[in-house]
């Protein structure tokens, strides 16, 4: 395409300019700003972020150390050999870490993890409704039977039953959340295959004799795009919920790791006496999933605009 | 009704004045309709005829005030028995319409509620209205039923939505409108969904019920066939104005836009043939509404566009001298186009020859078993029936050859093309292609020769590409697949040149599909199919969702590259006159079976089998030189899980001979050879039947 020598005029009349990849999919990214709900999500994610990214440069303390147990928000710190002095602006907690500190650091495990789960959960389902609905026949009918079931289960308990036995752990946690959602997945995807089976462009995919693994992945995904992004953000959400509600329970990252729900797990009993200690992660994790619902409606806001 | 009806009647029944209509969205406002003038006495009829979005549908909105949101009428008057509508106050409106004022929409299952009984949905209009009793209301519903033909009322009444047939559905619809017995009756394109048969009767009876009961019709519609059997007056509009009115023999007999006339040359008439007199499509594509030209709206398509003179100023719609008085036209050239000596110049085509023998059917069958699961099904034993899509058929095609299968929905026309593709099998019998039996073959089994000789054109535009890969992609893969090129530049090149032959811009490589238009994203399914140098290829429908202009050209592209690639063509359609226009052999279908096989002409002249005759006298036609026998269908179609023993077309045969039909297959008559016609009544009855369509002699057109 970089042929210099063909004249400006020929060259549009011969040989069209490709518009690159990579500008459109920037482009179709900024239609969010046509829906101020979704501008508002996208900031708050963008916010935590940045946190996530700069967390060593953002947090004033180590998280980990314990410096002055119960100080109030506020509180300066005069400083130690452990650490410089500086001021709690959340105060401390029960064992005198800073409660600012260890949000920052726990935004990292959050958009760390989640994410990773997400994407585990949504390749898995996807495969799964692929199948199920392109292929249909016993295979729809196993895959169905196996989501059914999974279903069956109230979602604790199938998170409770699956950390117990294999241990909580980050991998762990993927593996649950992938094991519990992926069918829910797998349920929307199936039921956008089933539609988009029957469209004439994969009848014409399949009359030149196109594999079924190509025409599902190359000819129908692509086309489910707009509903599954729009419901992995939604679904994001979900997954820090999740996460936290697992941290809550113990069941999440191993202490004395920053993990949001863990801490409010830690300092719930003494919630009413310290509120600060346990506010302060609440309020963030409903703020970082407020965000990606607003996103999510934002994005759907924006799709079915077009 | 209030008493207000016995009005003056002088003052006409609806008046629309200088009425322009805009849409206002994020790109700015959007006129949508400009200087529309309209004046309907009592019992006319008025034809409004255009392309989509020549603003039709939105004078209909217009005149019911049911703009929308975002629609407002901008300035004008509708006046409805000279009260000025647009200064009525909402409950006002809402005693008219639905009252007053009807309209019956192009989706009859859309304005009927699917959870109420046609008998409930019926009964409420003048239990509204009139605040009638129960018992009269159920009366006065079965009367309408009644008159608008629908055998059995009472149990119509009874059933939902879903139970009766379309062409049912679309009479209640009728019977609905009918109900409050309106003095104006808007028909927004109401058999467009419909079935050719069942759209003659339809029509027919519109135009019978308007007489009864006195109605003024505005009747909405792309079909200038349709128009002519049902209106006295017609309004032709195009990109927002009415570029041509006048009365119906006035305005057929001699056109003066030059709109009309392009109208008139694209649609294939029984007189045309696809060598001597070609379709004639418009050139370029109707503006945007906010891309509108300056001046005349139809310059920049228009043979007789001068610069300077067209484009200077507002074209103002003017009577046309030495005509009818009501005839009036939107030209400012009207009088020095001499239509009689304008001649396009059509291009000259031999007639193909025709080669060897490409596709041979023989026999071939298609069952679809249906099981069913119910207790008493196990225990009766009939647990497995059988769906007889296609049964006993056998044609053939050769290379060059057009050749086309017709018939209505639910003839097993599309089962035949998903078998011959390779999406399903068949049951029974041969498909010879090329010499090779691959009727048994799934498409996954065939080799990549074999699938590349045969492709298909779909028929919905707007499902036929894949709306996540650009033009480009979508061509280039069928010529990598199909190994017709492996280097990417040549494969690049390719696209290009079949870009080039289906007159589509070269930077259309680039293009996504929902930046096409209709008409542009079928021509790239031409590409498509013509991508790996097929020998055969199936055409479903491919116009069918077009509008007339743009079908036009896209037939007249089909042909020109078939018979640049000396292809066969398999044409599937239900619409007789584009399948007389283009096509060499007519294989008619009705329930899966052949009921006539034979060249064009053998076709459309006697000796016919009945269904052909009726098929033929349903389409409607744009000439009113043309005269029609009447051949009216009675029932429905029956049901494929249990077609009759006999003949499939028993049921419904205006010439049935007699119990034979119902209980013995009917043997084939061969007329002459290649024609087959399959029916009990002896050759030489069926030989002395009249031709169903005759041209008027020259002496009869003048009176």
């Amino acid at each position: 395409m970089s042929d210099t020598t063909v004249t400006p005029e020929v060259a549009a009349s011969a040989t069209p300019k490709a518009p690159s990849g990579s500008m459109r999919f920037f482009k179709s990214l900024l239609l969010i700003r046509e829906s101020w709900v979704g501008m508002i999500g996208a900031l708050i994610v963008l916010f935590w972020v940045v946190v996530a990214l700069f967390a060593p440069w953002l947090a004033p303390f180590d998280p980990l150390a314990t410096l002055q147990p119960f100080a109030a928000p506020g509180t300066e710190f005069a400083g130690n050999d452990i650490a410089p002095p500086g001021v709690f602006y959340l105060g401390t907690d029960h064992l005198g870490r800073d409660v600012l500190s260890r949000i920052i650091f726990g935004s990292r495990t959050v958009l760390f993890y989640a994410p990773i789960a997400t994407v585990t959960a949504y390749t898995v389902g996807i495969f799964m409704g692929l199948a199920a609905g392109y292929i249909g026949g016993w295979w729809d009918e196993i895959l169905s039977m196996i989501t059914n079931i999974i279903l069956s289960f109230p979602v604790l308990v199938l998170y409770i039953l699956i950390i117990t036995l294999i241990g909580p752990s980050g991998i762990n946690i993927i593996i649950a959340i992938t094991f519990a959602t992926g069918p829910t997945v797998m349920r929307i995807v199936r039921g956008l295959v089933l539609d988009l089976k029957n469209r004439d462009y994969v009848a014409a995919a399949q009359t030149r004799g196109e594999g079924s693994w190509r025409i599902m992945l190359v000819e129908i995904l692509p086309n489910a795009r707009g509903p599954l992004i729009v419901d992995a953000c939604l679904r994001l959400g979900y997954v820090i919920i999740t996460i936290g509600v697992l941290g809550f329970l113990g069941l999440g990252l191993p202490p004395p790791q920053p993990d949001w729900g863990g801490m409010i797990n830690e300092t719930r009993s003494m919630a009413m006496a310290f509120p600060h200690m346990t506010i302060y992660p609440c309020i963030a994790i409903s703020s970082l999933i407020l965000g990606f619902n607003l996103l999510a409606d934002g994005l759907r806001e924006v799709s079915l605009r077009d | 009704m209030a008493d207000d009806t016995q009005t003056d009647p002088n003052v006409p029944l609806l008046e629309i004045k200088d009425l322009c209509i805009s849409y206002y969205t994020r790109a700015g406002e959007i006129p949508a309709v400009v200087d529309f003038n309209l004046t309907i006495d009592r019992g006319q009829s008025v034809g409004l005829v255009g392309e989509s979005g020549c603003g039709k549908s939105t004078v209909a909105m217009a005149i019911m005030q049911y703009m929308g949101s975002n629609g407002g009428i901008k300035s004008g008057t509708i006046k409805f028995k000279g009260k000025d509508m647009n200064e009525m106050s909402q409950e006002e409106l809402r005693q008219i319409r639905g009252s007053a004022i009807s309209m019956i929409y192009q989706e009859p299952m859309a304005a009927l509620n699917p959870s109420l009984t046609i008998g409930t949905q019926l009964m409420e209009v003048p239990m509204f209205h009139e605040q009638l009793g129960e018992e009269a209301a159920r009366k006065r519903a079965i009367k309408v039923l009644e008159d608008v033909r629908l055998p059995d009322p009472d149990r119509v009444m009874k059933a939902y939505p879903h139970q009766i047939s379309g062409g049912q559905q679309q009479r209640a619809v009728i019977a609905m409108a009918l109900l409050s017995s309106p003095e104006l009756l808007l028909l927004d394109e109401p058999t467009t969904a419909l079935d050719v048969t069942v759209e003659a009767g339809i029509t027919k009876l519109i135009a019978e019920i308007s007489k009864e009961y006195g109605t003024a019709t505005i009747y909405i519609s792309h079909n200038l066939g349709l128009i002519l059997e049902v209106c006295e007056r017609v309004c032709v509009m195009y990109s927002g104005e009415v570029v041509e009115e006048g009365a119906i023999r006035t305005l057929f007999d001699t056109p003066r836009h030059p709109y009309t006339h392009g109208l008139f040359g694209c649609i294939p008439l029984p007189t045309a043939d696809k060598n001597a007199r070609p379709l004639m499509p418009i050139r370029g594509q109707l503006p945007l509404p906010h891309q509108r030209p300056p001046g005349c709206n139809y310059g920049p398509r228009c043979d007789h566009f001068q610069k300077g003179l067209c484009d200077a100023q507002e074209i103002p719609e003017e009577p046309v001298e030495g005509s009818t008085p009501d005839h009036a036209v939107r030209c400012i050239r009207y009088r020095d186009i001499d239509w009689d000596a304008y001649e396009p110049d059509y291009p000259e085509r031999p007639p193909m020859e025709v080669g060897d023998e490409v596709l041979a059917v023989e026999n071939m069958q298609k069952y679809y078993e249906v099981v069913d699961r119910s207790l008493a099904a196990i225990f009766s034993g009939n647990r497995v029936r059988y769906v007889k899509a296609n049964e006993t058929l056998t044609f053939n095609a050769k290379r060059g050859q057009t050749v086309a299968i017709v018939g209505e929905s639910g003839c097993g026309k599309s089962t035949f093309a998903k078998v011959l593709m390779g999406l399903e099998t068949t049951t029974g019998g041969e498909i010879r292609f090329e010499g090779t039996d691959i009727g048994g073959e799934q498409v996954q089994k065939r080799s990549q020769s074999q699938i590349a000789k045969l492709q298909m054109v779909f028929q919905n535009p707007s499902d036929t590409l894949n709306p996540s890969h650009t033009v480009g992609n979508q061509i280039s893969r069928v010529i990598r697949k199909f190994g017709v090129e492996a280097d990417p530049d040549k494969v690049r090149e390719r696209v290009l040149k079949l870009l080039d032959t289906v007159k589509l811009p070269r930077d259309f490589y680039y293009r996504r599909p929902r930046q096409l238009s209709g008409g542009q994203k079928q021509r790239v399914g031409i590409a498509r199919a013509f991508a790996g140098n097929p020998s055969m290829v199936i055409a479903d429908e491919p116009v069918s969702a077009l509008d007339v202009s743009v079908a036009a050209a896209v037939t007249e592209l089909l042909m020109e590259i078939q018979r640049e690639h000396q292809t066969t063509l398999l044409f599937i359609s239900h619409d007789l006159s584009v399948v007389r226009y283009l096509s060499d052999r007519i294989v008619v279908m009705y329930l899966g079976q052949i009921m006539e096989v034979g060249s064009t002409d053998e076709i459309f002249t006697p000796p016919y089998h009945p269904y052909t005759e009726a098929l033929l006298s349903a389409v409607p036609i744009a000439d009113p030189n043309v005269v029609k026998r009447e051949i009216l269908l009675e029932g429905n179609l029956p049901s494929v899980l249990d077609p009759p023993k006999g003949c499939p077309f028993s049921t419904r045969c205006p010439r049935k001979v007699g119990e034979i039909c119902d209980d013995e297959r009917p043997p084939v008559l061969e007329p002459a050879p290649g024609h087959r016609i399959a029916c009990h009544i002896p050759l030489e009855e069926l030989r002395q039947v009249d031709p169903v369509i005759k041209l008027k002699r020259k002496e009869e057109q003048v009176a």
